[in-house]
């Protein structure tokens, strides 16, 4: 077990641990306080719930039709052409839309290709590094009741195509390719 | 936008199912997808409740307002519309460094308290500026501990589940830097636009 596999492991008993010794240090009634806060938290996930569940059932009608594997398919080509790897264009494709499909992506590259080659690896850092841009804005914009999402969409996906370059790239200077 | 993209999925899927004779698999995927947002949602409740129960002893004890000491120089920077000493600051940094750390589901509810800090804020049911920043800060995802690929990586014997773990970074921390920038580019062109009309 390497420091950081161990860190992932102790950090959330950890920080309990020091919110709730810092609290009761300071005689708050943290009980209380836990309880009054926690009770949002019930209305706010039932809240998004039309939100994503509109979201992921039209994202399932285009995977289940089959229309988004084509759409990949017909992406993929000009993406390699410019020097994108085409193992990893699908999963690139699918990780700002469908977070599931996206994990199950990865590790199916992961299975195949081994963790330890450049498409497991470039895989790895991908996921890591980018997030669901659609569900991240669904859930955010919907649980306030923000229905111009505005710049938004733009600018997370635009963001997603800087982070994918990144990823590539420094995925290939540090292991090779 | 959004109402486009989401009408445009479903319309696309339906008419390419007519073509592809998938019919019968979109038909089920409609109703199997409902029920795993369903369960996605009921999943999130015991999150939720967990973290905004924590977050609230963490904001009575002044942490988050430590942390917001911290980041100061920089998140003031960041989000220039949102007052110093406003709560939302305190969200929007432990969602970030929530994220940052892996806690993935420890991120989403206190990410939920800063928008809803920012509506307050901004009092209408459009995108303010800072929310489009901090939705681009957030999706760029600066992570230190990439908890769900670790697992994935374990789970298939790598020599070093950890190797990635700098690459990660580094990865990220140059799309924050890119989400950063093109954030602002587009709230230029916003302004300008606004300027002429």
């Amino acid at each position: 077990m390497s420091l950081l596999t161990t860190a992932s492991i102790w950090i959330i008993p950890c920080l309990i641990l020091v919110v709730l010794a810092i609290a009761t240090a300071k005689r708050l009634p943290t009980y209380e306080l836990f309880v009054d806060g926690g009770k949002e938290g019930i209305s706010l996930a039932i809240s998004i719930l039309p939100f994503l569940l509109g979201m992921l059932v039209s994202i399932s009608i285009l995977r289940a039709s089959g229309a988004l594997d084509a759409l990949i398919g017909l992406i993929t080509p000009v993406l390699s052409f410019i020097g994108m790897p085409a193992d990893i264009v699908p999963l690139a494709l699918v990780r700002p839309i469908s977070g599931t499909a996206a994990l199950g992506m990865t590790t199916e590259l992961i299975a195949t290709h081994g963790p330890d080659s450049f498409i497991g690896r470039l895989a790895s850092v991908l996921q890591g590094s980018t997030d669901t841009t659609f569900y991240v804005l669904t859930v955010y914009f919907g649980a306030v009741g923000i229905r111009k999402m505005g710049d938004a969409l733009k600018v997370g996906l635009l963001a997603d195509v800087i982070g994918i370059m990144a990823s590539i790239i420094v995925v290939t200077i540090i292991f090779g390719a | 936008m959004v109402n486009y993209i989401w009408a445009v999925m479903a319309i696309g899927g339906i008419i390419y199912a007519m073509i592809n004779g998938t019919m019968d698999e979109v038909n089920k995927a409609i109703f199997q997808s409902a029920d795993d947002a369903v369960v996605l949602a009921i999943s999130l409740i015991s999150v939720m409740v967990f973290w905004l129960g924590i977050t609230k002893i963490a904001e009575a004890a002044g942490l988050l307002n430590g942390l917001v000491k911290l980041a100061k120089p920089f998140i003031a920077r960041l989000f220039p519309d949102i007052p110093k000493d406003h709560p939302a600051m305190g969200y929007i940094l432990s969602n970030l460094t929530a994220n940052f750390f892996g806690l993935g589901n420890a991120a989403t509810p206190m990410g939920i308290k800063a928008m809803e800090e920012m509506k307050k804020l901004s009092n209408s049911p459009k995108a303010s500026r800072s929310m489009i920043t901090f939705l681009a800060v957030n999706t760029s995802s600066l992570t230190l501990i990439p908890t769900t690929v670790l697992a994935v990586r374990m789970k298939y014997e790598s020599q070093s589940p950890t190797e990635i773990v700098s690459a990660t970074l580094l990865a990220s921390i140059i799309s924050f830097i890119g989400a950063i920038l093109i954030d602002r580019i587009f709230y230029e062109i916003r302004r300008r636009k606004e300027r002429h009309i």
